[in-house]
């Protein structure tokens, strides 16, 4: 059984609230670091610990900090992502919803290496009755002296303010994140200059996900070499998955990034296998945006390896034969699924989010579902395969943010790896109707080319 | 000590050109001038913050400096894009940059209702210009397109929003030249529309610039619409003493009939001096202005067909008579003759030949 950091307390009863959270060790942290240790050391601490940005771009965090500009007499802020929207991905909410102190917690020890004073949650709109929990998090962390003016003596200065969104997939993006935050419409901005040095009101800002927040908990408790002891190279420590789809137990688990992707769906620990004894037909392994793969690349990699749940082994092939941790959505297909429909579902969504600023993404994610509408139901040509396929790669790198990425990626993993179900859908178009392209060859072992 | 600015020098499609440091590719490269300069629909020079939205400016930069002379990955937009210090950018030249660049045009058509033959805009549109330099002849869109109401902004200004392309312009010439605001655009994504918020800046007296600065006929100029064809106006300079703008204007002219009254427009089509909405709606008649003589017109610009109405080209016959074999050139009169300067390039002169242009 894997090393559990953020979920270990998770089913103590009553972890919600202050007593208990701290009664089991909570608030240790913010002890050490405010009493014994400088900004600078925490900073380098998270350095030390290798913590990836679990949002789904997994940029280093500690180098992400080391960023921030520090101008003489400007504030500073630390924004928390928790506009949680990927489609597939919900371990954000889990972890506001049941450990709440441990994200305030984190909060606290991050803003105090980053000088913040001022610290947001900038949560998504439809986790409404998160922020009522979060609210109430911070004020009993203010009550016992964790929050405030001069907190535990040590002369740093912290208040947390929660921010509700509208209900915009686009506000996860960090700029448009920011101008909503500052009341304005979540229109991503356009870079440079970056949020480390112009952010929030046009002070250096690190807008962080709620996990990574979470996560620097236990880096400051054991230090960061012990935590970057758990894991595999780059990927270090515990990672979050949200597992979706058709498996036997979905939900939130913690991994220690050594693990198969076979054993995490198969094994009872995990997802126990998928639902009905189905057979495993695709995966998009880290949230709606990044590449799906079929059954025979996702277990073992395009060299006959078998490929691991963590950041380097899941993009083992870039993405010719491999995808992403992405944000740690973990959405499994079985053979009874279609990845026409899935995809035109995927398109529909990004269509709708897209905020509608720079022309690739505005005009090509309808243009887009409007197409795999047609193929779905059968009014496709087969032209409009070789269409899609360009659409995306005009769209793919040529936006102001990575929506539009997003938006090419699923579409194009999609053609690449299931091109024959969408010609059956065109060539079929009265079966498809009827039925399902099914699981095809798509588990089928692949043929490893020989190294020389 | 002399305080002496260094200056950034810039490769742009093989052509060096020495910039301050601040300056964006794309105004680099207006610098140098001609195809070298990326087309851009919604940066405008004289607009902050605008730019950035379209994407039909991006280019490679195939080294980023002279101290990281690494290259960007992905095309950047050069008009938000600053000149460092020996970086090299591919415009023309780059055949990514080339291809991404018909995509934005084709994807900026797939919702454009292609109306040019009813649309005041046309002859002077800057996406009738992108779609026939960039563009494919065809489109592969087969949907319906996206269709709004016309609305009345004002007595002056009507908003066509169905020929919009969202560069924003209008919002910042509403941010900036009249009261403060902030938003302009209301829902998302291909249903994203210029909303009636401007409707409250016609309060103001600069309101009007918002038809200068759109690039397409979604804001036209109410006292103009329908009334006649760019191309069928002659031009001329013009000013008058005005106490709210320099009163220095464009005066579209038909004889002595003023159909319409803009600001003067450099040869990026962007406006030099913003006016008044007194110079541009009210003064509609030759007596309120002092002509300055014909205004420049760009000779492959349809406007300039009007100087010359009547004129007919003569046929090409020479092919013919030599049975289909094309002309040699056997002399260049003009290099040979002393008369009129031959280091003077004809093809860089602007308009018709003018003695002034041999002096
Ligand atoms: S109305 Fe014209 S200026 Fe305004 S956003 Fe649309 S195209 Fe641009
Ligand atoms: S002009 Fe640069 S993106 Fe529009």
């Amino acid at each position: 059984m894997g090393r559990k950091l953020l979920l270990e307390k998770a089913h103590v009863e009553g972890i919600r609230t202050y007593e208990v959270y701290r009664r089991e060790g909570g608030y240790r942290s913010v002890e050490k670091a405010l009493k014994s240790m400088t900004p600078e050391q925490v900073v380098e601490e998270v350095k030390k610990s290798g913590l990836r940005g679990r949002g789904g771009a997994g940029f280093p965090a500690g180098m992400k900090w080391s960023f921030i500009a520090k101008p003489e007499g400007v504030p500073r802020h630390l924004v928390c992502n928790a506009d949680e929207s990927e489609p597939g991905t919900f371990k954000d909410r889990y972890l506001m919803e049941f450990i709440p102190h441990l994200l305030i917690e984190g909060l606290i020890v991050s803003s105090f290496a980053l000088g913040s004073n001022a610290t947001y949650v900038y949560i998504r709109g439809e986790y409404a009755w998160i922020a009522g929990i979060l609210e109430k998090a911070i004020d009993e962390a203010k009550h016992n002296g964790f929050l405030g003016k001069n907190i535990l003596g040590s002369g740093f200065d912290c208040e947390i303010y929660i921010h509700r969104g509208a209900g915009a997939y686009i506000c996860g993006e960090e700029t448009a994140l920011i101008e909503s935050l500052e009341g304005k419409r979540g229109n991503p901005r356009i870079k440079p200059p970056f949020p480390a040095i112009k952010g929030a009101w046009g002070r250096p800002t690190v807008v962080n996900n709620v996990e990574t927040l979470c996560a620097v908990v236990p880096i400051i408790n054991d230090g960061g070499e012990e935590y970057a002891r758990i894991g595999v190279g780059k990927s270090t420590g515990t990672k979050l998955l949200s597992a979706c789809g058709n498996i036997n137990k979905p939900g939130i688990y913690e991994i220690d990034m050594t693990i198969s992707v076979e054993e995490f769906i198969y094994s009872d620990e995990y997802c126990g296998g998928i639902a009905d004894g189905k057979r495993l037909k695709a995966c998009i392994p880290g949230g709606s945006s990044v590449p799906i793969l079929p059954a025979n690349l996702l277990l073992k990699t395009a060299k006959g390896e078998t490929r691991y749940m963590n950041y380097e082994s899941l993009a083992d092939g870039g993405f010719a034969t491999g995808s992403m941790m992405g944000s740690g959505g973990f959405i499994v297909l079985d053979e009874d699924q279609c990845v026409v429909r899935h995809t035109m579902t995927l398109a529909r969504f990004y269509h709708h989010e897209s905020c509608g600023q720079c022309s690739p993404c505005r005009e090509g994610t309808g243009w887009m579902e409007k197409i795999l509408k047609n193929i779905e139901y059968g009014k496709g040509k087969p032209s409009d395969i070789d269409l899609l396929w360009d659409i995306q790669r005009k769209i793919e790198g040529n936006t102001i943010c990575p929506l539009g990425d997003a938006a090419a990626w699923p579409v194009a993993a999609a053609i690449r790896h299931f091109r024959d179900e969408f010609e059956w859908h065109i060539t079929n178009p009265v079966a498809a109707q009827q039925r399902n392209f099914g699981l095809a060859h798509y588990a089928d072992p692949l043929e490893v080319a020989a190294t020389a | 000590m002399s305080e002496e600015k260094k200056l950034f020098k810039v490769t742009i499609d093989n052509i060096t050109v020495e910039v301050e440091p601040g300056t964006t590719v794309l105004m680099a490269a207006r610098k140098i001038g001609g195809e070298v300069a990326p087309p851009a629909m919604c940066f405008y020079s004289k607009l902050e913050g605008s730019g950035g939205k379209c994407r039909t400016c991006l280019v490679e930069v195939a080294a980023g400096s002279t101290a990281d002379p690494r290259p960007m990955p992905k095309l950047v937009a050069s008009c938000r894009t600053n000149v460092m210090d020996g970086m090299i950018v591919k415009n023309i030249t780059s055949e990514r940059v080339v291809d991404a660049r018909k995509g934005v045009v084709e994807i900026l058509l797939i919702n454009h209702p292609l109306d040019c033959p009813i649309c005041d805009q046309a002859g002077e549109c800057h996406l009738q210009d992108l779609g026939y330099d960039h563009g494919a002849e065809g489109t592969r869109y087969e949907f319906k397109r996206r269709t709004f109401k016309k609305e009345d902004i004002g007595p002056y200004i009507q908003l066509h929003m169905t020929r919009c392309i969202l560069c924003y312009r209008c919002t910042y010439v509403a941010d900036q030249l009249t009261n403060k605001r902030v938003h302009g655009i209301v829902e998302r994504g291909d249903h994203a529309a210029i909303s009636t918020y401007i409707s409250k800046a016609i309060e103001n007296d600069f309101s009007g610039n918002m038809i200068d600065v759109c690039p397409v006929g979604a804001l036209t100029d109410k006292t103009f619409r329908f009334k006649n064809r760019v191309w069928f106006l002659k031009p001329v300079n013009a000013h008058r003493d005005c106490t709210k703008c320099s009163g220095k204007v464009t005066l579209w002219n038909r004889g002595d009939e003023v159909f319409r009254v803009t600001a003067r427009k450099d040869q990026w089509g962007e406006v030099e001096e913003f006016i008044c909405n007194t110079c541009r709606f009210d003064k509609k008649e030759t007596k309120d202005w002092v002509i300055e003589g014909p205004t420049l017109v760009n000779r492959h610009s349809v406007v300039s067909q009007g100087h010359y109405t009547g004129l007919e080209m003569p046929k090409e016959t020479i092919q013919e008579v030599m049975n289909g074999r094309k002309p040699k050139l056997l002399m260049n009169i003009h290099d040979v003759s002393e008369v009129n300067k031959p280091e003077i390039d004809l093809s860089a002169i602007q308009g018709p030949a003018h003695s002034e242009d041999f002096k």
